[in-house]
């Protein structure tokens, strides 16, 4: 369908297993912080390919995964009765109640998942129930990843404030820094990113998927059939927030860092670039789009940091204005009938 | 300070604030109610009208150079404002989401030229010495109370800007154009109006007024490359809350907004104030999810 066909999608699979022998460690790094960062596009690409619904917060998500499970590695890192450094220096002594239940791994990595699942459910739900979508509720879930982001920085004493929460040395009694630690997290990683493609994919092509693109495509129409369109978009904002939580908390992993400057308006609005430059119809385009504007953004950032936000403003008009389906369109493979949907782009919402 | 006064200073602070959502909302709420796209790179005509301030004080210095900035501000950014029409916006006309990332992609790029051009850290505007003083209450109940006089000023710019706007929407001819289109863009364009220029007339114009907020937030501090930021955010929700294109509407949500903030700061800081504006916007689609003044359609995707 539109996939890579099985051989394209194994080579890379295979390719993305044995490099840890191919690149030297920081590009594996790099790589493994994109593999993190690529689940959270698959779930972009079921959320905005799919349900047309634009999510400007989707650094909420992510940062609550990845708080979820720095909370666990900050608190291994203590002796007994100790608290975090940037708690001290606040004038805390005792750690906060809502701290204590992440110091069992378990809960945290159930908090990954489920904390901005359950938050993007109510959210979303609050909002689609009274028929707000299209470009409104773009500018709330961006109201909200302004809010997350402020609320972070300002209640210092809670949540490391401005540098968030780093210096983190085991997970579940392994060694961060060990190199097969490091191995072992960069496969759950691949295994995890398959794992995602694998199930939206089944979404996409499951009758939830197709109802999914009807209220896309002409809402009212499947209103008309019956169907109450809200449940079907809470579901998929749920999922991509679920997605973007495992993203987040992959990726703290992997950089050793969580911070508000991952979760802002800013840092959110470029998890859609990535999906929009590799195509935001195709599973494949997305993942690929997320590895080559990371990299490019690694690269170009350490050389010439001023450059940076010209590319990332020039890429969004430019695959906006002329390649609105992305690096994928190229590939006709790729997106196969979702190129003939590409009508769809401009159903969503459309004027008269 | 007792709590009555700090009541109406946080009223008066309330009002001011929404003077300047006011300001930064108006463009957004007419083109969005016009042709449903919103313009993420609108904070950034903020900034640029800031600048241009910054700019025509460097050549008019003096008493009079701000009441010359003004007019160059709105002019200056309301010729960009074109552009940015002409170019991306009229394109885009039927990919509202669309829309909104490529002009968030061009906002990347000015905020960038400008940390470039002016230094990340920002320049000063000083306020002319007739703005620079406060005024002082020193009797009746609210003694002790003081009003800043740049406070008054922009309130004062709010009420002209919004009245300009009132009269010639509903005086001039292009003002009926815009009315036209605004209610029935198939009908308009079938009776020889042509659309694509009202829009572009009511994207410049607001443009404009964008950059004539940016002149007032130089009044209160630094102009730097984010400036526009810190009042865009509320400026969306100021749409959201006050219905498709409606003057009345983005006025009285403006109000609600600043008031809001205010208010709940005297008992929260200003983070959590955000994060309250945010959940009485959430709270307040629930009840009227077509915003403060509903538009009157009975197209279905209206």
């Amino acid at each position: 369908m539109r996939s890579p066909n099985k051989l394209v999608l194994a080579s890379v699979l295979g390719l993305a297993l044995i490099a840890p022998w191919l690149l030297p460690a920081y590009e594996l790094n790099v790589l493994a912080r994109c593999g993190a960062l690529a689940i959270l596009a698959v779930g972009l690409v079921l959320l905005w390919g799919e349900a047309g619904i634009l999510s400007l917060g989707q650094g909420v998500f992510f940062g609550l995964g990845g708080y979820a499970l720095a909370m666990n590695l900050k608190q291994a890192a203590l002796g007994p009765g100790e608290i975090p450094d940037f708690m001290v220096w606040s004038g805390l002594d005792a750690l906060p109640w809502w701290w204590r239940p992440f110091e069992n791994p378990a809960v945290a990595l159930v908090g990954v998942v489920l904390i901005p699942a359950v938050v993007a459910a109510a959210y979303s739900w609050l909002v689609f129930r009274r028929r707000v979508t299209g470009v409104y509720f773009a500018l709330i879930t961006q109201a909200l990843a302004l809010a997350f982001a402020t609320l972070l920085i300002s209640k210092q004493p809670f949540t490391g404030g401005f540098n968030g929460l780093t210096d983190f040395h085991t997970l579940m009694g392994f060694d961060l820094a060990a190199d097969k630690t490091v191995l072992v997290l960069y496969w759950a990683t691949i295994l995890l990113l398959a794992l995602a493609y694998i199930g939206v994919r089944a979404l996409m092509n499951s009758r939830y998927g197709t109802l999914l693109r009807a209220t896309r495509d002409g809402e009212n129409r499947v209103r008309y059939l019956g169907y109450d369109p809200s449940p079907y978009r809470v579901v998929a904002f749920t999922v991509a927030a679920l997605l973007a939580g495992v993203s987040g908390a992959l990726f703290t992993l992997h950089s050793g860092v969580v911070s508000p400057a991952l979760v802002g308006v800013v840092p959110s609005i470029e998890m859609v670039v990535w999906v929009a430059v590799g195509g935001r119809n195709s599973l494949g385009g997305a993942i690929a789009g997320t590895v080559l504007v990371n990299f490019a953004k690694d690269k170009i950032s350490s050389a010439l940091p001023e450059l940076w936000p010209y590319v990332l403003g020039g890429l969004f008009v430019i695959v906006v204005l002329l390649l609105p389906q992305g690096l994928a369109s190229l590939v006709p493979k790729w997106t196969g009938p979702g190129r003939r949907r590409g009508s769809s782009v401009t159903a969503p919402g459309t004027h008269p | 300070m007792g709590g009555p006064i700090l009541f109406v200073e946080q009223l008066f602070n309330g009002i001011s604030v929404a003077s300047l959502y006011l300001l930064a909302a108006l463009g957004l709420a007419l083109s969005f109610g016009l042709m449903r796209v919103i313009n993420m790179a609108h904070g950034e005509m903020l900034m640029l009208g800031g600048y241009l301030a910054y700019l025509t004080l460097q050549v008019v210095p003096g008493p009079l150079g701000f009441l010359v900035a003004m007019p160059v501000a709105f002019l200056g950014t309301a010729a960009l404002g074109a552009v940015v029409e002409l170019t991306v916006i009229k394109r885009l006309a039927s990919r509202p989401l669309d829309t909104l990332l490529a002009t968030w992609g061009l906002s990347l790029i000015l905020q960038q030229a400008a940390r470039n051009l002016f230094g990340a850290i920002g320049v000063d505007v000083t306020a002319p010495a007739w703005l620079n003083h406060v005024l002082p209450i020193t009797s009746g109940p609210l003694a002790g109370l003081s009003l800043p006089v740049t406070r008054l000023f922009i309130l004062l710019i709010a009420i002209v800007v919004l009245g300009a706007l009132a009269v010639f929407l509903a005086h001039s001819r292009a003002g009926l154009w815009v009315r036209a289109v605004n209610q029935d863009r198939a009908m308009a364009a079938a009776a020889g109006i042509d659309v694509r220029r009202v829009d572009l007339l009511v994207f410049a114009i607001g443009t404009g007024i964008a950059g004539l907020a940016g002149v007032m937030l130089a009044l209160l501090g630094p102009v730097t490359p984010t400036v526009g930021q810190s009042y865009i955010v509320p400026a969306f929700l100021v749409v959201i809350l006050g219905g498709l294109g409606s003057l009345v509407g983005t006025t009285a949500a403006s109000l609600i907004a600043g008031l809001f903030s205010a208010l709940v700061q005297i008992f929260v800081d200003v983070s959590f104030a955000q994060v309250l504006l945010l959940v009485f916007v959430i709270a307040f689609i629930q009840i009227r999810p077509q915003g403060v003044v509903a538009s009157r359609s009975r197209a279905l995707d209206a």
